[in-house]
């Protein structure tokens, strides 16, 4: 064995890295230069310079910072769920396919549903996203496409009772959904860091379904399950 | 050391009396067997894992190793749960290579249930698993040289594990606990650029793996500190009942994926690499010629892949038939198993675990005893034990 060989070896590729550009993110946000400074407030480096000197030296002596979002995919399944109210029937599939069992769901009659006509008013719809993992089994189990994982994670709280999603909280907040077994959603290119849902229409499926679906989904495919079981 | 004796075992060391008592005041300086509790929270125990070593000197004698810190009950867990709602447990187990584990058990639930999934279901399947194949390697290379005290590799390896991540969200929305396959196939079709995106990953994975291997294999410090160090025989690997890497290392070839082809890996070519000294060397660079290995057999999925369902007709909600199934499938680690009794409900009857992990650190006493407490830091990184699997 011939010491320095393998050392050498080992040295090239911490040279080659050391000439490649950076791999690493600052987040949340990075110092930037005079030019990098202009080019963030949308101006030509000489009229930052000339037009708001301090901007200009605060980014010579390295003050000067720009905020960075990190890449994410559309199918990221972030922390604050997105739910339409209008669409929600109140079945609770959601809650009873949770393996931790965290969704509340409490519902009265009189309620109206964009699908499914009568049905039953939301009274109480809490999610403690302090105990959810984010598996999304709840929106798998959801027939509706009333629920949908959220695309953010920037949700440090103080106190764990915030840390509830209440009806109200969901209502209130923007609806970034992501598209994580959304194909629907996918389909016609939606980014939930560009753009908001609002309209419940635009969420899923919002037509009745046609009586022959129906038809195959409560009845051929509980035959054929039937059958499976006997 | 007279001074040792009298330290108290309150702080981790304790002398221990019998096989030489201490020398009287003003006598040559004679030693004491000493015991050392290393972990639980030892960072080169890559987890919450406690070994009890009776040292004289720099000299292991005797090892004790202590699990359990980590328990979680997983098994019991499951015998509550939906086969759906089993998979995220799952994920939690050996939590460095989630999509391998996920699949043990949807294929142990599918042939329980006769259920065959769509082809291009078990192409992307196999496509996940060995790109956690590699990430779960990545992630070794860099942390056994932190053991021995190079910082370098696990910055760059780190960095190459970033990408493939990022490939795990795009394809299931999470970077960790995937929760993507399912009994009967994937939960969600990849994206039409997923086939462009992962050949570029593979060139990627293949120049980290390069680089992982020119900063290690060759370089002397490493190889003095590897090479004869934690030697097993093949017959005592086979006896101990180890897998995976760590016994292929031993010039064992046994790879289930090549002994039971389970998926579709029975259609594809790739070699077994196999070691012959068994020393941690060798269980080093088995894993950098199986990430090798691992990169080809993407290729030669995504050539095989073609358009088509993801899922198989089953229910969401699958009630395989009553009877008993083991499935067991090739982990990072080694051979994953997992037995299910099920009385023909909706939730397991009962589910056993046979973790890779678990049964490798069953060696680890036969490994070090002999060699210096730094080699058993050394030893321990090369078995490549994630305590999430060894405690459940």
């Amino acid at each position: 064995m011939v010491y320095g060989i393998g050392l050498a070896k080992g040295m090239g590729v911490t040279l080659k890295t050391l000439l490649r550009p950076a791999f690493t993110v600052q987040y949340p946000d990075r110092r930037v230069g005079v030019m990098g400074a202009a080019k963030a407030a949308g101006i030509s480096t000489p009229g930052l310079i000339f037009k708001r000197p301090i901007k200009a030296f605060r980014a010579v002596i390295g003050l000067e910072r720009v905020a960075v979002r990190p890449t994410q995919s559309t199918r990221f399944r972030g922390n604050e769920f997105t739910w339409y109210e209008e669409r929600c029937t109140g079945c609770a599939s959601c809650a009873k396919y949770c393996p931790l069992g965290i969704i509340k769901i409490v519902t009265s009659p009189g309620g109206i549903n964009v699908q499914e006509g009568e049905s039953y008013a939301i009274d109480t719809f809490d999610i403690d996203i302090g105990r959810c993992m984010f598996c999304a089994l709840c929106v798998e189990a959801c027939p509706y496409d009333a629920l949908h994982m959220g695309s953010s994670f920037e949700r440090g709280n103080y106190v764990r009772m915030d840390l509830v999603l209440t009806k109200a909280d969901l209502n209130a907040q923007a609806k970034h959904p992501s598209t994580w077994f959304r194909p629907q959603m996918e389909a016609r290119d939606f980014s939930p860091f560009d753009d908001v849902i609002d309209d419940m229409k635009q969420a899923g499926r919002h037509e009745m379904p046609s009586v022959e679906r129906l038809t195959e989904r409560w009845v051929e495919d509980r035959k054929t399950d039937q059958a499976e079981d006997d | 050391m007279n001074g040792f004796g009298n330290v108290s075992g309150a702080r981790g060391l304790t002398a221990l009396s019998g096989s030489e008592s201490p020398p009287s005041p003003g006598s040559e300086p004679g030693t004491v067997d000493m015991m050392v509790n290393m972990g639980p929270q030892h960072p080169a125990t890559h987890g919450v894992f406690r070994m009890e070593l009776r040292v004289d000197g720099e000299r292991v004698l005797d090892l004790v190793p202590h699990i359990g810190y980590l328990h979680r009950g997983s098994e019991k867990l499951c015998e509550h749960e939906l086969y759906s709602q089993i998979i995220t447990l799952f994920d939690r187990l050996d939590y460095v290579s989630n999509f391998n584990n996920e699949l043990v058990l949807v294929t142990a639930v599918e042939k329980l249930m006769s259920v065959e999934p769509p082809p291009r279901a078990e192409l992307i399947r196999i496509i996940m698993c060995e790109f956690n194949r590699i990430a779960s390697h990545l992630l070794f290379y860099g942390t056994f040289a932190i053991d021995m005290g190079a910082m370098t590799p696990v910055l760059y390896n780190f960095r190459d594990r970033e990408k493939v991540q990022a490939l795990f969200e795009s394809v299931s929305g999470a970077r960790m606990m995937h929760n993507y396959f399912r009994v009967g196939g994937v939960k969600q079709d990849v994206d039409a650029d997923f086939a462009a995106r992962a050949l570029t990953l593979c060139d990627d994975l293949e120049r980290g793996v390069d680089d992982s291997d020119r900063l290690l294999s060759e370089n002397a410090i490493f190889i003095e500190r590897t090479s004869g160090i934690g030697v097993i025989s093949g017959e005592a690997a086979l006896d101990w009942g180890l897998s995976g890497p760590v016994l292929r290392a031993s010039g064992v070839p046994y790879d289930v994926r090549v002994e039971e082809p389970y998926s579709r890996y029975a259609e594809l070519d790739f070699g077994v690499p196999v070691g012959s000294a068994g020393d941690c060397w060798d269980r080093f660079y088995v894993r950098i010629l199986e990430a090798r290995e691992s990169i080809g057999i993407i290729r030669q999925a995504i050539a095989l892949m073609e358009p088509g369902e993801t899922m198989a007709r089953v229910r969401q909600i699958a009630r395989p038939p009553a009877g008993e199934v083991y499935a067991h499938c090739e982990n990072p680690r080694g051979d994953l198993g997992v037995y299910i009794v099920s009385d023909g409900g909706e939730r397991p009857y009962r589910l056993k675990v046979r973790p890779p992990s678990f049964c490798n650190l069953q060696a680890l006493r036969d490994l070090t005893v002999g060699h210096y407490i730094a080699d058993a830091v050394v030893i321990l990184g090369t078995l490549d034990i994630v305590l999430g699997e060894v405690d459940r």
